[in-house]
């Protein structure tokens, strides 16, 4: 008589797999076993630090959009090193000491691999000492001029989006021969509009112009009437690049200060993202001219990998959300997130991350990329990424406000907005 | 008995403080250096509101005096971090003791108004000198500057341990003054001034002390903070960090040694935990203020005092 065993192949196999699993957890089979085992199907874990709240909120509500749609495409695509993504998402209130709690938060309690998608300069500077401290690869998507000015870390970098600087004198050579020489700037008089002023002052006179007034608005005004006198009137062009809630105030009381007789406008459309262009009291701005990061209207001529983004992050023709065209996108900055992701997900896979020790090796693959050209991976267009300033440089727009919308009338090309590093990150240790 | 009884919760206080060091998961140890630092804040709010009763909405101005003290004096003067922070609290002192001379010229309502008012102007003033402050965005103190002695201040553990040793002389410290005849005097004034002055008080010096004392706490948090943490930036003397020790007081008991303490790791989890859940956590927030006005108007350790620990001091 034989005795049969009523264990089957497939009981076998489960139990071998639990009892690997318990010695892999329990740390009885050799570390790196155990460990690859784990890894392999563990999903990489990017930490989003979103501004829900606080003055940044409706751009963090669109940099969550852009964020999602990229780690939908990369996981479709198979994740990375074939490992799914997972966004795991802290709002930072748009403030700088609740934004260095988060970064720490991601390192040791999310242990995250690495963290992303801080827009506002002063929450990045307030929280990249961290990202250095705790040696979390930090990826901004913030186009202040802080990272490539050296003033930060090796840990941070910003490959998805040109810098401030960059943008500013770009935007210079199509100012002098198109619009004018004789600029008035007007502008915040905190950090963000000195930048402006210092960046664009320099420029304007490289191409044979002049400011001839700086006209700074203190940031607790609301009422911008009486600062409209003290531009001069040989003024040609006013460059403008107010930001926050009285933006719409500050268009309205132009349009009534000049009339119908009025110089050449510039602004940089920081002033209206997601704000809808054809609101009331915005009409002064029709003939006037923005810099964009990337176009907000449909352009005839958008590429298919452009396209191919603006459906993916659920946006119509128009800029807005497809399914409430009310909700108007911050499109000239948020394709910065969805190209971050995939330069993560690039470098990450030239340095076969497999986890937090390959942090320094997934920051010298990045520093190594330079070339990125146009794909659906970097829709907005070229990019060169210095990896010794940790900076991204791009093209740059300039649309024309006509019939409610604005249509591109200037590509400036990378190399407008190329200057001298003034960092080597790579010279620093890790 | 009071004395032993109040030397032993100090006590325990400090060596709970020691110990969560070697238990906590290290985000919370992160989280705990943020919190003493924040709580000396909040011991300095505490002398001057919930001792001698002066309600100000400008305490930001005396920890950013404290921080920007430390940091341009680092990234300006070259100095290094004992001189620097020395510099700080200066700073904080100087300013409280120019505020104090005129503030407190104005009592209740206007008092409080005074003081959001110089606080808004020093808040401007740090936008308007933004060559050097820059402005909004701050600056960063960088790591290798960071280090007393060869101590590298910013690995987790010398960061929980300098706030630690900040905490615990401040803590101490604010123990010994509340229980001494300028502390008694202090709490005199907050229940009845006129009397105080009757009884032959120099009422007006007692609380420029007091504004000044507490303005030097703040400085030191302010400073603690930038050396620490590597930051200094403009939001921080925002009105917003004058609102939070007086929510951090308020919430943990004004008048108690404790009590700030008890609030500012209330406040901190209380939007730690529900941000996690909500991005209307400054609701949440908002309730539990409620709530707690509503049932232990006194704060938390206000309240244990009044029902069942009255000798907590």
């Amino acid at each position: 008589m034989t005795k049969t065993s009523n264990i089957s192949r497939r009981k076998t196999l489960l139990g071998l797999g639990a009892g690997a699993g318990a010695l892999a957890a329990g740390g009885v089979l050799p570390g790196s076993l155990g460990f690859a085992q784990a890894q392999s199907s563990a999903p990489i874990k990017i930490g989003f630090q979103k501004h829900a709240t606080g003055i940044g909120a409706a751009y963090g509500r669109w940099y969550d959009v852009a964020t999602n749609a990229a780690a939908a495409r990369i996981n479709e695509m198979g994740g990375i090193n074939g490992r799914p993504v997972e966004i795991i998402t802290e709002d930072d209130a748009t403030d700088p000491g609740r934004g260095a709690e988060v970064l720490e938060k991601f390192a040791n309690q999310h242990e995250v691999d690495v963290a992303f998608g801080t827009l506002f300069s002063h929450v990045v500077i307030g929280s990249a000492p961290r990202a250095g401290e705790l040696k979390l690869p930090y990826f901004v998507v913030s186009e202040g001029h802080h990272v490539a000015s050296g003033m930060l870390n090796r840990y941070t970098l910003q490959p998805g989006i040109t810098d401030v600087k960059s943008q500013v004198i770009s935007m210079a050579p199509f100012v002098a021969d198109n619009l004018g020489k004789k600029v008035t700037m007007i502008y915040p008089d905190f950090a963000f509009g000195h930048d402006h002023r210092d960046f664009f002052s320099e420029a304007i006179e490289a191409q044979g112009g002049e400011v001839v007034a700086k006209i700074a608005i203190p940031p607790t005004e609301t009422t911008f009437t009486r600062y409209f006198p003290n531009i001069p009137r040989e003024t040609e062009v006013i460059y403008h690049v107010m930001v926050g809630p009285a933006v719409l105030t500050f268009v309205k009381e132009m349009g009534e200060f000049f009339g119908p007789s009025r110089p050449e406008i510039f602004g940089f459309i920081d002033s209206l993202e997601a704000v809808d262009i054809q609101s009331p009291g915005l009409e002064f701005l029709e003939g006037t001219y923005f810099w964009e990061g990337m176009p907000r209207y449909k352009q005839a001529n958008e590429s298919e990998a452009a396209s191919a983004y603006r459906a993916a992050v659920g946006v119509n023709d128009s800029g807005a959300a497809i399914d409430d065209p009310s909700n108007v996108a911050t499109y000239a900055h948020m394709f910065g997130c969805w190209e971050t992701l995939h330069v993560i997900k690039a470098g990450m896979e030239a340095a076969d991350y497999q986890g937090p020790a390959d942090r320094a090796k997934l920051i010298e693959a990045v520093e190594a990329m330079s070339d990125m050209p146009e794909s659906i991976e970097h829709p907005q267009g070229d990019k060169v990424f210095n990896g010794k300033t940790h900076q991204a440089f791009g093209k740059q727009f300039i649309s024309k406000v006509g019939d409610g919308r604005l249509d591109v009338v200037h590509t400036a090309s990378i190399e407008d907005g190329l200057y001298e590093d003034e960092v080597d990150y790579t010279t620093r240790s890790f | 008995m009071v004395v032993f009884r109040s030397a032993a919760l100090h006590s325990c206080v400090l060596l709970a403080l020691v110990a969560l060091f070697f238990v906590l998961p290290a985000y919370h140890v992160g989280a705990f250096s943020r919190i003493m630092v924040l709580a000396i804040y909040a011991i300095g709010y505490n002398l001057l509101f919930g001792y001698t009763g002066l309600l100000s909405l400008g305490h930001a101005m005396f920890f950013a005096a404290g921080m920007y003290g430390f940091g341009l004096s680092m990234n300006f003067g070259g100095l290094t971090v004992l001189p620097a922070f020395a510099v700080g609290v200066t700073a904080a002192g100087l300013l409280s003791v120019a505020v104090g001379f005129l503030a407190l010229r104005t009592i209740g309502v206007a008092f409080m108004i005074v003081t959001l008012m110089f606080a808004q102007t020093f808040y401007l003033v740090i936008l308007y000198f933004g060559e050097y402050t820059r402005g909004d965005e701050g600056f960063i103190i960088q790591q290798a500057q960071r280090s007393i002695a060869g101590i590298d201040l910013t690995t987790e553990t010398a960061r929980y341990f300098t706030a630690f040793i900040l905490f615990a002389i401040c803590f101490l410290a604010m123990a010994r003054l509340v229980q001494s005849p300028f502390g008694k005097r202090l709490v005199a004034i907050r229940e009845n001034e006129e009397r105080a002055r009757m009884l032959g008080y120099d009422v007006g010096r007692l609380k420029l002390a007091a504004l000044v004392v507490s303005g030097l706490f703040s400085g030191v948090a302010g400073a603690a903070y930038a050396m620490l943490f590597g930051y200094v930036g403009a939001s921080f003397a925002a009105v917003h960090y004058s609102i939070f020790p007086l929510l951090w007081v308020l919430l943990g008991g004004a008048g108690t040694t404790v009590g700030p303490l008890i609030g500012v790791i209330f406040m901190f989890y209380l939007i730690d935990v529900s941000s996690s859940f909500t991005n209307a956590y400054m609701l949440v927030a908002g309730i539990a203020l409620v709530l707690l006005t509503l049932f232990a108007p006194q704060g938390i350790a206000g309240t244990l005092r009044k029902r069942a620990v009255s000798w907590l001091p």
